[in-house]
């Protein structure tokens, strides 16, 4: 679980969050949703310390993560797990040395231990024989499922995942998304995703965070959200041809 | 005012290089990789430029010495100490800051602008440890080599041209590339290289590390490893000769 308190952030003059609080909890698929430039991003990276915030804090299973410094950070940050946008792996380095990377730096395992924990996290995201491909030898899905094989590899309790479906076609989307709420469920993990996807909002909107201009709008799961009568909501949710079908 | 803003950015750059690193093996194997990437590859360039240099300084010695009561010999030595003391260090370093610093910019704003950095961050790793402190070490572990390759492959050079173009007889420019050699000379140009090597990859890992945006972003970070590097080689190149030479 991973409680944010009060978090309020900007850069320069411009407010970007504004004294934004919620609960994200374990075993679940955790949204974030908003439009673009709402602040999604921002959020997710105060949680994870790649901003520091202005004021509130971030509590991981009630340690203060705000309040330490960067080696105290050190055992929070192996517990997590993050999914960038854009797969950000690591171009120099093949699919089987991206994913081993975290454990040749972080961990003691053995040689036969570290590619034992590859292949089983490379086997979860049904990609068993590209080990030795480069990244820019592989499609947009298979970076991310790569990408979640590195995040996994560590065995995180909190799983972050920046616009997982971001550049996929639809059908890729549902595949990463089914991914992503397997695992949650197998391990047991904090997981948090920040999207705009609607598609990821029906199917897995257990706990929902709706941003709007950076502050907590609304909150709630897939059926509430449906009927929130909240206009920004509403705007948000139905904005597409096929929502607004669905709607009559 | 932006200045003192980059100055202080770049000393706590500098400070965050020197964490302790994950795990010391994976350090080791980086900087052979760096060392590398950014000497092996040189060699061909450094050479190519180094021969030349060699040869066009002889001719021009030559083509300049009209007084008859000079003897020949002084070709050799003049090629020889210009070769040490300033072209080797100073315009292989301004080369290499064309080819390493752009190399080391665009590799690490890449890294910034696709979020690699971040996951670096993420795994609790010291980004700026784990990336640039390797390439500075190589850099300025390997520029020295290069640099002795240089003066090698120049003042041979030199000799090549004399005899090729019949110029200065062989005996003449080896009497003087021997005569009155000061072997502190060599020293200089390696403490000159030294602190070129430092300021290139520190410069160019700056600029790369702190770029914001996207590919258009990292090519201006790139160009500007480029020509900072090189206009703060020749300052300290001025600095420096004046500190120690005088
Ligand atoms: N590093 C930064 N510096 C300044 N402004 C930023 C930075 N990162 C994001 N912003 C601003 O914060 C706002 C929210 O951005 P973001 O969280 O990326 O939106 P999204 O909800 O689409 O993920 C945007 O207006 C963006 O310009
Ligand atoms: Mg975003």
């Amino acid at each position: 679980m991973i409680e944010v308190k009060n978090v309020s952030k900007g850069f320069g003059e411009k407010q970007i969050l504004k004294n934004v609080s919620h609960r994200f909890e374990k075993g679940k698929v955790n949204l974030i949703i908003g439009g673009s430039g709402s602040g999604k991003t921002v959020l997710v990276k105060c949680m994870v310390g790649l901003f520091e915030v202005d004021s509130g804090r971030i509590e991981y299973d009630g340690r203060n993560f705000s309040e330490m410094n960067f080696k105290e950070r050190k055992p929070i940050r192996q517990e997590i797990g993050m999914l960038f946008q854009g797969s950000a792996l690591f171009d120099s380095m093949t699919v089987e040395q991206n994913v081993m990377f975290p454990l040749t730096m972080l961990s003691d395992l053995s040689q036969q231990e570290k590619t034992d924990r590859v292949n089983f996290c490379l086997q979860r995201v049904n990609l068993p024989s590209s080990h030795k491909l480069f990244p820019a030898e592989i499609s947009g899905g298979m970076k991310k499922r790569v990408a979640i094989a590195r995040a996994i590899a560590m065995n995180p309790k909190y799983l972050f995942c920046d616009e997982p479906n971001s550049g996929l076609d639809p059908k890729t989307s549902i595949v990463i998304d089914e991914l992503i709420m397997e695992i949650t469920e197998e391990f047991q993990m904090t997981t948090i995703i920040n999207t705009h996807d609607m598609n990821s909002v029906i199917t897995m909107g257990d706990n929902i965070l709706f941003i709007h201009k950076g502050e907590k709008w609304w909150s709630g799961n897939e059926q509430e959200i449906l009927k929130s009568g909240n206009p920004e909501v509403d705007e948000f949710i139905f904005a597409s041809k096929i929502m607004q079908h669905l709607r009559k | 005012m932006k200045i003192f803003f980059h100055l202080g950015r770049y000393w706590l750059f500098m400070a965050s290089l020197f964490g302790k690193p994950e795990k010391f093996s994976i350090y080791r194997r980086r900087v052979l990789e760096e060392m590398e990437s950014i000497g092996v590859s040189s060699l061909g360039i450094v050479s190519l430029i180094s021969v030349f240099m060699g040869a066009v300084i002889t001719i021009q010695t030559v083509y300049n010495l009209v007084n008859p009561l000079v003897p020949l010999y002084v070709v050799g030595l003049v090629a020889r100490d210009t070769m040490i003391i300033e072209f080797s260090p100073t315009i292989i370093m301004l080369v290499l800051a064309g080819k390493v610093g752009s190399s080391i910019a665009s590799e690490i704003g890449t890294m910034r602008v696709t979020e690699q950095i971040d996951a670096l961050e993420i795994m609790g790793i010291n980004s700026s440890g784990y990336l640039v402190f390797p390439k500075m070490i190589a850099a300025i572990f390997i520029a020295p080599f290069l640099v002795l390759i240089s003066m090698f492959v120049g003042i041979a050079g030199g000799w090549v041209a004399g005899e090729l173009s019949g110029v200065i007889p062989s005996t003449d420019y080896i009497k003087g590339i021997q005569y009155q050699f000061l072997p502190f000379n060599v020293t200089f140009a390696m403490i000159k290289t030294v602190v070129f090597a430092y300021l290139i990859t520190s410069i160019s890992s700056y600029q790369g590390f702190y770029t914001d945006g996207g590919a258009l972003e990292v090519g201006q970070s790139s160009t500007r490893a480029v020509v900072y590097s090189s206009v703060l080689i020749l300052i300290f190149d001025y600095i420096i000769t004046q500190l120690i030479l005088i």
